[in-house]
């Protein structure tokens, strides 16, 4: 297992997603073919269910190192993981046990039926086997948390560097279903299992900023008008029967939403619709807050279902019955998407997104003042001739948000508030990339619920790595939408900006860390502004 | 027979001893200071007169100025300062580091300063002295602390190095300039050639001065052709991480060495290469055998962790108490870090 636990402490270490694409590949590059299949697995959530249970293995460890339990409980909080914690305090390995990731893992599934002594017997002779990084590595096997920083774009992006695969289609591949027990690497990474052609999604067409007065933008009839809903952009791609669901984070999500796929599969005709993504009960749209429940979840339990349905609208057409149609002019392409679902008697929850009616530009300031209202975050303006661009380009596409002004940020510092709140870390500091290093961006305390207060509270606690005064230092794990009002070039701020009244907008536990705003893109909302 | 509470006394300025009218590394100005080592938190500006070992005279005199009024013996031998026996015994922390032993009608007192059980290859090794009332700290309190031996971080540090030097990349590792950089010269000796930070290098030159052997090093100055540095080693304190200096170097790869680094979490985020658990402090177990070594009846416990390793003492037997002082981690960081500052002016 050195060649796994060695793997982990890289990715571990480094914060460039570079150094960790390449130490994967060079894992890719040499490791036994079922530790390859195995990494995939454990990194996409693929693992078998827990053979040990967690209260067992903390008194086995107490037990081992003759240590009482509000010292191991001390530890514990000083180290905030306990696979790490056990693996920290259990004594010098006394012997020395080379077996793979693989041989792990098969010993590990077989583990699960066996009686608590067996099991007992089993871990003591790993920990005992094992130095203290390959204890860790163990204990995280057992426990079948694996988070280790690496998201499957990350992995993906590391395979396509080896093999020189389409990216999107191995994602299609390592998401979808395989058995380890009967697919090769080859196989796997190559998509037998799968039908790629069916799942291939288009690069989305994303939208600038409006940065000029909307008399510039010509005559208004010839613009399309929609409002700008605040969830997870989506392609709905049917095909030969089947639907496949991509994010725009070029990641597979089909298993997370069983209503809409229904809803698809009902269709008698195929294609690719590009759309948003939404939580919608009694046909309102609801927060984005309530939408997060439902992402990233292994199981979609019944009463999340009925607590939080999801809905689409949808936005465009780019593929129609095997014709790719993305170079047809909007309008065009508008019609065959009204078409589409005039054909049918679609469920309340999958709709066309309605068209802003209006005859002046003028009128479309009052409309955008009201979107809030509707849980809408402002505006999009599109050219009724412009094509389905490949990625960003300038001038077909606008965004025109109410709140314009919002990054990504990390929180670094967290500070106890004062009066009613004196108990509970209220006031932040966040940090935005800045080469390899987070840069100081805003410091802020509205907009979160008590609920999600109490919460990061307890993380401060858990999470702290230096005290200064008041201050927690944190791990800069917890990701912010910052609102703000204004921004403007600084000297006096070290990253160089200043922000004009932030506020918390939400929590983005959706987002990794490695998707915060860097200072760069901060400041080229300087001149959106 | 004498209670501790006669011989030793926690003050505001620090641990003074009534008898003999002085301080143990007090950290606001008095007349008669004694100082277990060089560190910042430990030696502070301002004392009228300090009292040293002889292998940290050098040290004090080049971070608080060649100006002060310093007096050195060496380690084991004992003056008497009115009427109380004064004497050192190593520490095994940083070089010239000693425990505090005082003795005064039979009743022994000792202070370990900071401490480091576990031998290494620069520093004299820790001595364990008798004594009634043992004050120690717990910097590393925790049973999660094992330090490994010298010996696996002599071969860890220079498999680092070569794997660096295989992808044409330049190691560099972060200590604070006194005992860290010393110890991370003597573990990498014979790796490759050495280049210190003028703060090092500097302290080096006065210890080396003082007629301690060190290994070789050479000045790592703006000015060096960037090739000549190219696969070599570099030396450097906490305070140059992200700093202009290193940007300079062509490829780097960094290394922060602390006993923090035992942690996983710490070694994350910090925008480093690799972390090493190099400290210069006893670990769980070092504490409890110092601790039991002293066969003292009563132990204090300083900065750290002094809750949690007092209350384990109390249950395994062993009276202890939490002791409060401006010794410890943040307060050296700080005190380093100006230190520092003024070592490259
Ligand atoms: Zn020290
Ligand atoms: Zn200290």
């Amino acid at each position: 297992m050195k060649q796994f636990s060695d793997l982990i402490s890289t990715i571990e270490i480094t914060n460039k997603t570079n150094a960790k694409i390449d130490a994967l590949v060079n894992y890719f590059d040499t490791a036994p073919d079922k530790d390859k299949l195995w990494l995939i697995a454990l990194f996409t959530g693929k693992r078998p269910s827990r053979p040990v249970k967690t209260s067992l293995m903390k008194e086995w460890c107490m037990e081992i190192t003759n240590l009482p339990e509000w010292l191991f409980l001390e530890s514990y909080s000083s180290v905030g993981d306990l696979g790490e914690t056990m693996a920290l305090l259990l004594p010098n390995n006394s012997s020395h046990l080379d077996l793979s990731l693989s041989e792990w893992m098969t010993e590990l599934k077989a583990l699960k039926p066996k009686s608590d002594d067996e099991k007992k017997a089993f871990v003591l002779e790993a920990w005992s086997g094992l130095g203290q990084q390959e204890r860790l590595i163990f204990n995280k096997l057992i426990g079948g948390s694996f988070r280790i920083g690496v998201s499957k774009k990350t992995l993906v992006n590391a395979l396509a560097k080896l093999t020189g695969i389409d990216a999107n289609q191995l994602m299609h591949s390592i998401i979808g279903h395989w058995d380890i027990d009967s697919i090769t690497f080859e196989e796997l990474i190559h998509g037998q299992h799968i039908n790629y052609d069916n799942s291939k999604p288009y690069p989305f067409c994303l939208a600038y900023a409006l940065e000029k007065e909307l008399p510039d933008l010509g005559e208004p009839k010839d613009w399309f008008v929609e409002q700008k809903w605040d969830g997870i952009r989506g392609q709905i791609v049917k095909r030969n029967d089947e639907v496949y669901i991509w994010s725009r984070g070029e990641e597979l999500v089909t298993q997370q939403f069983p209503e809409l796929v229904e809803a698809m599969s009902n269709f008698n005709d195929d294609f690719v619709i590009d759309g948003e993504i939404l939580a919608i009960k009694d046909s309102a749209v609801l927060l984005f807050n309530d939408l997060q429940k439902r992402l990233n979840r292994k199981n979609v339990t019944k009463k999340l279902l009925e607590e939080v349905p999801i809905g689409f609208y949808a936005y465009d057409i780019l593929e129609f019955n095997g014709e790719d149609i993305r170079e047809k002019p909007f309008a065009e392409r508008r019609q065959v998407l009204e078409l589409l679902f005039g054909l049918m008697a679609l469920p309340s929850h999958v709709k066309l997104s309605h068209l802003v009616n209006f005859k002046k530009w003028e009128d479309l300031y009052r409309i955008r003042a009201n979107s809030r209202t509707i849980n809408s975050e402002g505006l999009m303006l599109k050219q009724k001739a412009s094509p389905y661009h490949t990625g960003r380009k300038k001038g077909d596409w606008w965004k025109w948000k109410v709140d314009p002004l919002t990054i990504d940020a990390v929180m670094i510092y967290a500070q106890k508030g004062s009066g009613r709140r004196s108990s509970k870390y209220t006031d932040y500091t966040f940090a935005v990339k800045k080469d390899d290093a987070l840069v100081t961006i805003a410091k802020a305390y509205s907009g979160l619920t008590d609920q999600e207060i109490t919460e990061i509270s307890k993380w401060v606690n858990k999470n702290a790595i230096e005290k200064f005064g008041p201050v927690r230092t944190v791990k800069p794990e917890l990701i912010f939408e910052i609102a703000f009002e204004g921004i403007a070039l600084s000297n006096r701020h070290k990253s160089g900006v200043a922000l004009r009244f932030p506020r918390i907008s939400r929590w983005r536990r959706d987002k990794p860390v490695d998707e915060i705003d860097t200072i760069e893109s901060v400041k080229q909302l300087i001149t959106a502004s | 027979m004498l209670k501790d509470n006669q011989l030793i006394k926690f003050t505001k300025k620090g641990i003074y001893c009534p008898k003999g009218k002085f301080y143990l590394d007090p950290w606001y100005p008095v007349d008669y200071a004694i100082i277990s080592h060089g560190h910042a938190d430990h030696a502070r500006w301002g004392m009228k007169h300090y009292l040293c070992t002889d292998d940290s005279k050098a040290i004090l005199k080049h971070r608080l100025g060649e100006a002060i009024n310093i007096q050195s013996i060496p380690y084991r031998q004992s003056i008497s300062i009115n009427g109380v026996n004064v004497s050192f015994y190593p520490a095994g922390h940083v070089i010239g580091s000693a425990q505090i032993r005082l003795e005064y009608k039979g009743y022994v007192v000792v202070f370990t300063g900071d401490y480091k059980t576990q031998p290494d290859f620069i520093t004299t090794p820790f001595d364990s002295v008798k004594c009634h009332t043992f004050i120690t700290e717990s910097t590393f309190g925790l049973p999660i602390y094992h330090w490994k031996s010298e010996k696996n971080l002599q071969s860890e540090l220079h498999d680092w190095v070569r794997t660096n030097q295989s992808n044409n990349r330049t190691s560099v590792f972060f200590g604070y300039s006194l005992g860290k950089a010393q110890r991370l010269l003597s573990l990498l000796d014979g790796a490759d050639d050495i280049f210190v930070h003028r703060s090092i290098y500097n302290l080096n030159d006065a210890i080396t001065g003082s007629g301690i052997d060190l290994p070789k090093s050479k000045l790592w100055s703006a000015d060096l052709d960037k090739n000549s540095l190219q696969n070599k080693i570099i030396i450097a304190p906490p305070s140059l991480l992200g700093s202009k200096m290193l940007k300079r170097l062509p490829n780097p790869a960094t290394a922060i060495c602390s006993g923090w680094m035992q942690i996983r979490g710490n070694r994350r985020w910090q925008s480093v290469d690799a972390g090493f658990a190099v400290s210069d402090h006893a670990d769980w177990n070092g504490l409890i055998s110092a601790v039991k070594a002293s066969e003292a009846e009563r132990v204090y416990v300083t900065h750290g962790s002094q809750a949690v390793f007092s209350k384990y003492l109390n249950e395994i037997g062993i009276e202890a108490y939490e002791l409060k002082t401006e010794y410890g981690d943040e307060a050296l960081a700080k005190a380093e870090k100006e230190t520092e500052i003024i070592e490259r002016e």
